[in-house]
């Protein structure tokens, strides 16, 4: 990777570090320290992002229901000092880790272990490919975008294999009806990201980020969000990845107040607690894969801001992204199964097929200049709005606005 | 429009995500261990004896040995033995006291039926709840000297009840001095039409207060 001399220092700092660190090993090593070394700071940061992650998610949750969430748990010979209970997620970690792990006698022992295993190592692929500053991107490939879809594809598989490797029925039907979901919602997550495709023309993460890097003016970035098509599709996207990553309202797989625990029945312990990380890792991951491309990934949104280092910029929005689905989870209620599919190939599939026409148009026009510019832009916001308008009084149509006769 | 709903509720739960930060009545939350838990008034849980007086507890109970409460406790959990004699109340008459007085926690079902029944004012619920005791028979077994606990605690715990308890009580005291005055007089001007005494309600009162300048016989042979 080449470093630009222009950059500041911080912005560079991570990679002066690597190179420091590879400098040590002998030249025929240092391939592998430098690929080892891009895969502990990954391991590092989005381990304790997943532990920070879950206590800002109880906490927020229990704010929004006017609660004040775990505060209790501090360090082990400072009793008095509570530190807000930010010590939870590794007192979980030490919960989870001593917990008995139950292995079922009849269970496919081999599948009931490696689902865990495969799940977490699915989930964590994908972060190979997001570019996380300006020079921090830990593969560069040119298809990434088609490699992440695949690696997070593979995650289903995994889920499959934990239903069917416990020999359980409620397990099996829980795994097929998380793989009825994800399967679904595969394609608007896709369908939603192909437009960036067609107007970027690549499928590399890195120039996709490049080409969102300017300003109107110097404070109206020119993210793919900020554009008709961009916006819809990235609409798409969040809802998309809320279901695929099994979060509120979309949580049916694993719906802990309604089943046991879909296809986690006989997990317990560690293998349980590793299925809730690939959770989050994906969550993670998938908000990266949206930040990069609709929210101009590492740019800053106004030039001025541009000193900030990129790799904050892109962890900010990335905390964004994840409080934004807290909110989320903190609001809506869980969709029926039934429910769940329809919007998914009633709604969004449709919508977004439109949004690939939508962007198909848009960079069609792009020399559209002067009065043709607002023509340009009315045209394709119509092609947002009028099909989510009809289609949304079609499908609703019977349902709302809805009339309670006995509450208040 | 589709998505309004989602929006609009959005809304709520960021009112509440931020009011939960300044708006002290929306937080519930009693953090119990660390700060005192706020109990409501009415809250019960196993009877104490009150005593006019912190210093002299035993000497001032206002339980003078009816065994009403100990007949009528349900799960039979009160145990009372009389005085053989009778010591002077708070109030300088003399009456019978608890030799024993002992109700056994581990029985109580906090059903505040001796409270109802007692004529005196002198059982009432109390707001304890940390009564974890190492020994389940002699830990639970409270006695009287246990079981005592002064009128000012009762003002802090129930400020209302007490409050009315101790209007009642001062009123009927006034009441009774006020009628033994009279029947003094009375008697000092017996040959003359009998003077009007005290209201009915006040006679069939003031003996439990253990209240009367002087004891009269006619009176002080009507307490139960």
């Amino acid at each position: 990777m080449s470093v630009v001399a222009t950059d500041s220092f911080l912005e560079r700092a991570p990679l002066v570090f690597r190179d420091w660190i590879v400098g040590h090993f002998p030249v025929a090593l240092q391939w592998l320290v430098h690929h080892l070394l891009s895969i502990t700071a990954i391991l590092t940061v989005f381990g304790l992002f997943f532990a920070f992650t879950t206590i800002a998610e109880r906490k927020l949750l229990a704010r929004v229901q006017n609660r004040l969430g775990p505060n209790r748990s501090g360090l082990p010979w400072f009793r008095s000092l509570k530190l807000w209970g930010l010590t939870q997620p590794f007192a979980d970690a030490i919960k989870a880790i001593t917990k008995e792990d139950i292995v079922p006698a009849v269970a496919d022992k081999v599948l009931h272990f490696l689902a865990p295993v495969v799940i977490v190592a699915f989930s964590l692929l994908g972060f190979a490919v997001l570019p996380f500053g300006r020079h921090l991107i830990p593969v560069e490939l040119d298809a990434a975008i088609l490699y992440f879809f695949a690696a997070g594809t593979a995650t289903e598989l995994a889920i499959f294999m934990a239903g069917w490797g416990s020999r359980n029925k409620y397990s099996l039907l829980a795994a097929m009806r998380a793989l009825a979901q994800l399967i679904s919602y595969e394609l608007p997550l896709i369908l939603s990201v192909v437009p960036v495709i067609l107007v970027t023309g690549t499928l590399s993460t890195g120039k996709i980020v490049l080409d969102q890097g300017f300003w109107t003016w110097g404070f109206l970035p020119h993210w793919h969000v900020f554009t008709p098509w961009g916006f819809a599709g990235f609409l798409i996207f969040l809802v998309a990845a809320l279901a695929e990553s099994n979060r509120s309202p979309f949580d049916l797989p694993e719906a802990e107040s309604e089943l046991i625990a879909g296809h986690l029945t006989e997990y317990s312990g560690f293998k349980y607690a590793l299925f809730f990380m690939a959770e989050y890792f994906g969550l993670t991951a998938l908000s990266g894969l949206g930040i990069t491309v609709f929210l101009g990934g590492w740019q800053a949104p106004c030039a001025f801001l541009e000193f900030i280092p990129s790799w904050l910029w892109f962890m900010g929005k990335l905390a964004g992204m994840i409080v934004f689905f807290i909110w989320i989870r903190g609001t809506l209620l869980r969709l029926r199964i039934d429910q769940l599919t329809r919007l998914s190939w009633q709604f969004l599939v449709p919508l977004a097929l439109l949004n690939l026409g939508n962007a198909a148009f848009w960079s069609l026009t792009s020399g559209w200049t002067g009065p043709l510019a607002f023509a340009r832009w009315g045209i394709s916001v119509a092609i947002v709005i009028v099909p989510f308008l009809l289609l949304g009084r079609r499908l609703t149509a019977g349902y709302a606005p809805r009339t309670y006769r006995y509450a208040a | 429009m589709l998505g309004s709903g989602i929006l609009k509720g959005l809304g709520v739960t960021a009112k509440n995500f931020v009011g939960s930060y300044h708006d002290p009545a929306r937080m519930v939350t009693q953090e119990y261990p660390d700060t005192p838990a706020k109990l409501p008034e009415a809250y019960r849980n196993f009877p104490f004896l009150v005593t006019e007086n912190a210093t002299d507890p035993m000497g001032t109970l206002r339980c003078v040995a009816c065994q009403i409460c100990e007949k009528e406790c349900p799960p039979q959990c009160i145990y009372i033995e009389k005085s053989k004699d009778k010591k002077p109340d708070a109030t300088g008459k003399p009456q019978l006291y608890p030799a024993v007085f002992a109700i056994d926690t581990a029985v109580c079902m906090s059903c505040q039926l001796c409270v109802e029944v007692c004529p005196f004012d002198a059982i009432k619920m109390d707001h304890v709840f940390e009564v974890a005791a190492t020994n389940r028979f002699e830990g639970l077994l409270l006695n009287r000297e246990q079981l005592a606990k002064p009128n000012e605690y009762f003002h802090q715990i129930r400020p209302t009840e007490a409050a009315e308890v101790d209007g009642r009580l001062t009123a009927e005291r006034k009441a009774a001095e006020e009628k033994a005055k009279a029947a003094a007089a009375a008697k000092a001007a017996a040959p003359k039409l009998p003077s009007p005494v005290a209201k009915p309600q006040d006679e069939l009162r003031c003996s439990p207060t253990g209240e009367g300048g002087q004891p009269k016989p006619a009176e002080g042979g009507t307490t139960p």
